[in-house]
């Protein structure tokens, strides 16, 4: 019997604040059921949780949603956070951001933001997120370099944006940020309601990657370019999480805690809440963080695979969505027996219909919708 | 890509996107940055917090070399330096 390795503390606290949102992307990965709880932490209960997370270890903080300016005592929380000394991340669509807000954040100590885009044009920026912010967006990214933070661009990308990838770039040059992340969408939640539509062609991916490259090589450490390649193109699936339970712990608006943003998906797991658990219980004690760390839980092909301490599996989210269950290798990998699930969907790339179903956007009427919904379905 | 040459007259600083501390829970110190973060071994550290801009290469070494009492750190040092450079946690 080999000796239980230790569990190593968390380093990201992801504080997901709110789920209020100004945006309505149709890639989102809050809960579809989102609006059925409109519970949230109040500030000083998000005070302790980030107290007892610094205690445990995390030194990443990211203050997410929804959208974390939708909260009035955002500023007070940085504040805190700052003084517990972690480095500071503010996740936003910049819907809110006023210079007198982002003014007081940099004196309270905030380190970072991410500011996210949908698109390089108007047209399709505005439409995907289903708001006129492509202006506002475009002022507050002035406003963020005027104040010298260090920004991540983020843009989600899909087969509606995916040739625009060298306009997109030169619009975070001109912008003058930092890091641009180009995150080809990942199927949870609202993207996996809207997948067939989403979904770009092997065509687009390649060409987007090309095009990627060569701004790689002409930016050089100028703008760092990181591309996310959308794992159901691949036979290797990513190590989701770097592991579960490993170093990643996210707070949801009402209190749940979640070993990754995505896990309100599966079922049978109940996720503790901060409000009646220590932080320290829930991260090494709770069967939720518990469930699927290590190897012990892995079927075959995993549980013998040499690839299991670099892959983890890959995601159990993924595994769930597409074989309905989590335990199962995720099906991206070539040696997993459903691999053709995912062979399938990229086919249907091919050969769409012409007449497509609409867009499900992210909004409360929608959240609702499916809520009851499900609800029907398993009563 | 070559790793660039240190300048020896150089006095490197830690880049405005680096922020180093120590971790108590993880028992070393780390490089934070937007969304990410380096962990650093002891001999990293050591040089790291040497760079403060107003040392010279050779005024590094000799420092690590009277507090940790040993001789012939500069290829050590020089070779980190490079890294550090090329990864840009230090200009």
């Amino acid at each position: 019997m080999s000796e239980t390795p230790k569990i190593p503390p968390p380093l990201w606290l992801l504080a997901e604040v709110t789920y209020r949102c100004p945006l309505h992307c149709v890639f989102c990965y809050n809960p579809l059921n989102y609006a059925a709880n409109k519970k949230e932490l109040s500030t000083e209960q998000w005070k302790e949780v980030l107290r007892q997370a610094r205690k445990l270890g995390a030194a990443q903080l990211g203050f997410s949603g929804g959208e974390p300016l939708v909260r009035d005592d955002l500023e007070e929380l940085i504040g805190e956070a700052h003084q517990l000394g972690y480095y500071t991340n503010l996740i936003t669509s910049g819907v809110g951001l006023t210079e007198a807000r982002i003014s007081k954040m940099k004196e309270l100590g905030l380190d970072h933001i991410q500011l996210s885009f949908q698109d390089s044009t108007k047209e399709m920026n505005d439409f995907l997120s289903s708001t006129k912010t492509f202006d506002l967006k475009s002022r507050v990214a002035a406003l963020i370099k005027k104040y010298d933070y260090p920004m991540v661009l983020n843009v989600v990308l899909h087969r509606y944006n995916l040739d625009h990838i060298g306009r997109i770039i030169e619009m975070a040059v001109d912008m003058g940020v930092e890091y641009l992340e180009l995150a080809n969408t990942q199927y949870y939640a609202w993207a996996s309601v809207n997948r067939d539509q989403l979904m770009p062609t092997r065509e687009q991916l390649v060409r987007a990657e090309a095009t990627v490259q060569e701004y790689r090589a002409k930016l050089g450490n100028k703008l760092k370019l990181l591309f996310v390649v959308p794992d159901l193109f691949e036979d290797k699936p990513k190590a989701c999480m770097n592991g579960w339970g490993s170093v990643f712990l996210a707070v949801a608006a009402d209190g749940s805690a979640l070993p990754c943003h995505a896990a309100q998906s599966l079922p049978g797991l109940t996720f503790p809440n901060v409000t009646e658990h220590t932080m320290e219980d829930i991260w090494y004690k709770s069967d939720a963080f518990n469930r699927f760390r290590g190897y012990e839980w892995m079927k075959e092909p995993c549980r013998t695979c040499p690839e299991k301490e670099k892959d983890f599996g890959g995601c159990r989210c993924q595994a769930f969505a597409l074989t309905g269950d989590a335990q199962n290798a995720d099906p991206v990998c070539g040696k997993s027996p459903m691999h053709d699930v995912v062979k399938q969907i990229v086919l249907k790339t091919t050969n769409r219909p012409v007449e497509e179903k609409p867009l499900v956007f992210r909004n409360d009427m929608n959240s609702l919708r499916i809520a009851s919904e499900v609800e029907k379905q398993t009563s | 890509m070559s790793a660039p040459m240190i300048d020896p007259a150089s006095k490197p600083k830690l880049a405005r996107l680096f922020r180093m501390q120590y971790e108590e829970a993880q028992q070393n110190w780390v490089l934070l940055y937007p969304e990410g973060m380096v962990q650093l071994n002891q001999s990293a550290s050591e040089i790291l917090k040497r760079c403060n801009g107003e040392r010279d290469v050779p005024a590094i070494v000799a420092d690590l070399e009277q507090t940790f009492n040993v001789q012939g750190l500069e290829k050590d040092v020089i070779g980190f330096l490079e890294i550090a450079t090329e990864r840009g946690w230090i200009v």
